[in-house]
């Protein structure tokens, strides 16, 4: 037997432990913050697919310790055997589910060519509206988003009942473009303003118009920042509820609206609660998964100056 | 915020001609009369004392679209180039002008009312009733002190923000991965979390928070019969669809920080809490403000969890203001005294709100010299 003559030094020895734990516990943190912003989502999704002898046992694992069932997406027509066949509750759903889509997509798109040719505008040229200078409209345009939506609640929901508005798609897709255009002004500001004004000037002297300009040039290079607003103001606008519920009774309801009224009446009825809230909210999270790179690029500008 | 990029400068030569100027002047004047002559008809037929066929005031909408739509034409027609570029802001600026600053006059008349839609009475105008009732009124005083603990309840949310933004930006493996998992739940809608974890996870008898609960030895879990309870469940039902919209900011923060500043540090033996604490916490500090501003402004417009959850219970514990007025129209479809409160609202929010910003400004600036 020899002597071991070489020995590591004793705080390197406690360094290397050091990094070790110190791994665990980040990984811990990462694991443990993974399981708390998924399992409501695994939770959904398979209760969708449970009966009720699963849900009071509560089973977890599907195929493990309860079969899957399509009982609650077969109570919203939308289970393979039901798919084919004649289903209210399917057209009732696929209504508010075109609804939500359709003033989500307006809302958006009205939001994003307003915002950015206001953004544009601000960033470029110098405006005087009386008393008001650019730093006064950008403070007009981005003050908006401190007023709380029950301030406009009740007076809208008046006004629209005189200018036969109400539950209609498009009072709904006016009042949301108005909650979301702050948030794309100051995205797209942010956005105008890292383009360099070299680029526009050369398109001037090459002849075209400041609008030619605009259009030709601008927005090509700030479509990145347009998808960010446009995707974060979409997110926005589907889920939103608050208004939806107040303003909308049958025709132009959205879906959330129509979630938190089953809530309401049905009672428990677990499977197809859970199937109907998963649909609501798939759309998004597919959105969130394939476009997680202009989401946060998004939020995240106006952040870093 | 208020930085300027580079401006734009052109110099155009334009040759408005007298021609032009008339048009232009015929439009704007033009179709102010036309938007006049419709509202007045309008009006008139309100107070019956003209008949028309229809009732609603659809006409006048179209009025002030037409009337909008020519005062943009004219500007150009006017101003030839300069006016083009105010075209670039004059739709948003009408827009917003027809759909903030006009319902927010009308709120303060109807604020001023007694107007309970289902009654066939209409509109009562009561003077300062509707303010004395909102004094009196305790459930109101509740809603704005629960307000005041959820907005509190962001210093937390901040510190976990912050917590997992630090070890986002570290040496990580599987960074998208976590990533795009930790943003998930500010995909969902409220309405779908509150019925998923509010009703379905924290259900009593077989939600599996409470079987959590039962095995970590609560013997009786219940989540919303004590007030405390249940407002510290909604609080971390909305924390937890928020959180990400903080870390992804403070993250951004901390990825645009320069790393020298950190290499630095280490060199000169800082340890990694004074670094932290020394470095990077005070280059965080404007990002922090504007995160935890904008995540104010969204608490404030809390409501949907808790309409759909608790919708006020126990006892008004967890209401907000936002759902306090909207059950207030539900109950009693009192639009006036609604509107009252609303407005209240809005004046102590810009109020907070202006006195936080001017508090910020001065304890930033001693250390940032602009």
């Amino acid at each position: 037997m020899s002597e071991q003559i070489f020995h590591d030094h004793s705080s390197d020895l406690a360094y290397r432990a050091g990094w070790l734990s110190r791994r665990v516990v980040i990984y811990g943190i990462l694991i443990l913050w993974t399981a708390i912003c998924l399992f409501p989502i695994y939770w959904t999704l398979t209760t969708s697919f449970k009966l009720a002898p699963d849900v009071m046992k509560g089973n977890m694992v599907p195929w493990w310790d309860y079969t899957p069932k399509w009982r609650g997406w077969k109570s919203l027509g939308l289970s393979p055997d039901t798919i084919g066949t004649e289903s209210t509750v399917r057209a009732e759903f696929l209504k508010r589910f075109a609804n939500s889509a359709i003033t989500a997509v307006g809302a958006s798109t009205l939001a994003v060519v307003l915002g950015s040719m206001v953004a544009y505008g601000l960033s470029r040229f110098r405006y005087r509206f009386g008393f008001m200078r650019n730093p006064d409209i950008s403070f007009f345009f981005l003050s908006q988003l401190i007023l709380p939506p029950v301030v406009l609640a009740l007076p809208f929901l008046v006004l629209y009942r005189q200018l036969d508005l109400l539950d209609t798609r498009i009072g709904l897709i006016l009042l949301y473009t108005l909650t979301v255009l702050p948030i794309v002004i100051w995205i797209m500001r942010d956005q105008f303003q890292s383009i360099p004004v070299e680029l526009e000037e050369a398109a001037l002297v090459d002849g075209l118009s400041i609008w030619g300009a605009f259009i030709t040039i601008v927005i090509p290079i700030a479509l990145p920042g347009m998808v960010a607003s446009f995707i974060l103001s979409l997110v926005l606008t589907w889920n939103e509820y608050f208004f939806a519920a107040l303003l909308t009774s049958t025709d132009a309801k959205t879906l959330p609206v129509m979630v938190a009224s089953q809530t309401g009446s049905q009672g428990i009825n677990w499977w197809s609660m859970a199937a109907l809230s998963a649909s609501a909210i798939l759309p998004l999270i597919v959105i969130g998964i394939v476009l997680e790179r202009y989401i946060i690029k998004g939020m995240a500008s106006g952040a870093v100056k | 915020m208020s930085s300027q990029g580079d401006l734009l400068h052109v110099v155009t030569l334009d040759r408005i001609t007298p021609r032009r100027v008339m048009l232009g002047k015929v439009l704007i004047w033009g179709s102010t009369l036309l938007m006049g002559i419709v509202f007045l008809v309008l009006g008139l037929a309100e107070y019956d004392v003209i008949s028309l066929e229809t009732t609603n005031w659809r006409a006048g909408l179209y009025a002030y679209l037409v009337w909008a739509t020519c005062i943009c034409v004219a500007q150009v027609v006017l101003r030839g180039e300069q006016g083009k570029r105010t075209l670039f802001v004059l739709p948003a600026t009408l827009f917003v002008v027809a759909m903030v600053i006009f319902p927010l006059l009308f709120a303060v008349t109807i604020a001023l009312s007694d107007w309970n839609l289902s009654s066939p009475d209409g509109r009562q105008f009561n003077g300062l009733d509707n303010f004395r009732q909102m004094w009196a009124d305790p459930f109101y005083w509740n809603a704005l002190k629960n307000m005041v603990w959820y907005t509190l309840a962001i210093a937390v949310e901040y510190a976990i923000a912050f917590g997992l933004a630090l070890i986002l930006a570290s040496e990580i493996r599987a960074r998208k991965f976590f990533r795009v998992a930790f943003l998930m739940p500010l995909m969902l809608s409220p309405v779908a979390v509150s019925w998923m974890v509010g009703k379905s996870m924290l259900e009593i008898r077989f939600g599996p928070l409470a079987r959590l609960a039962r095995w970590l030895g609560w013997d009786n879990p219940s989540f919303f019969s004590s007030p405390e309870m249940a407002r510290f469940i909604i609080m971390v039902m909305d924390a937890w669809t928020f959180i990400p919209f903080m870390m992804i900011m403070i993250l951004a923060g901390l990825q645009a920080i320069p790393r020298e500043v950190q290499e630095a540090a280490r060199v000169d033996g800082a340890s990694p809490w004074r670094n932290f604490w020394e470095v990077t916490f005070p280059l965080m500090l404007p990002v922090s403000i504007t995160a935890i501003l904008i995540r104010i402004i969204f608490k404030l417009k809390l409501a949907d969890i808790i309409i759909n959850v608790t919708s006020g219970g126990p006892g008004g514990a967890t209401d907000s203001v936002t759902s306090f007025i909207f059950r207030e129209y539900r109950d009693r479809s009192n639009v006036g005294y609604g509107t009252l409160l609303a407005m209240v609202y809005l004046v102590l929010i810009v109020v907070a709100i202006t006195v936080f910003m001017k508090l910020v400004d001065r304890w930033m600036n001693p250390r940032y010299l602009k």
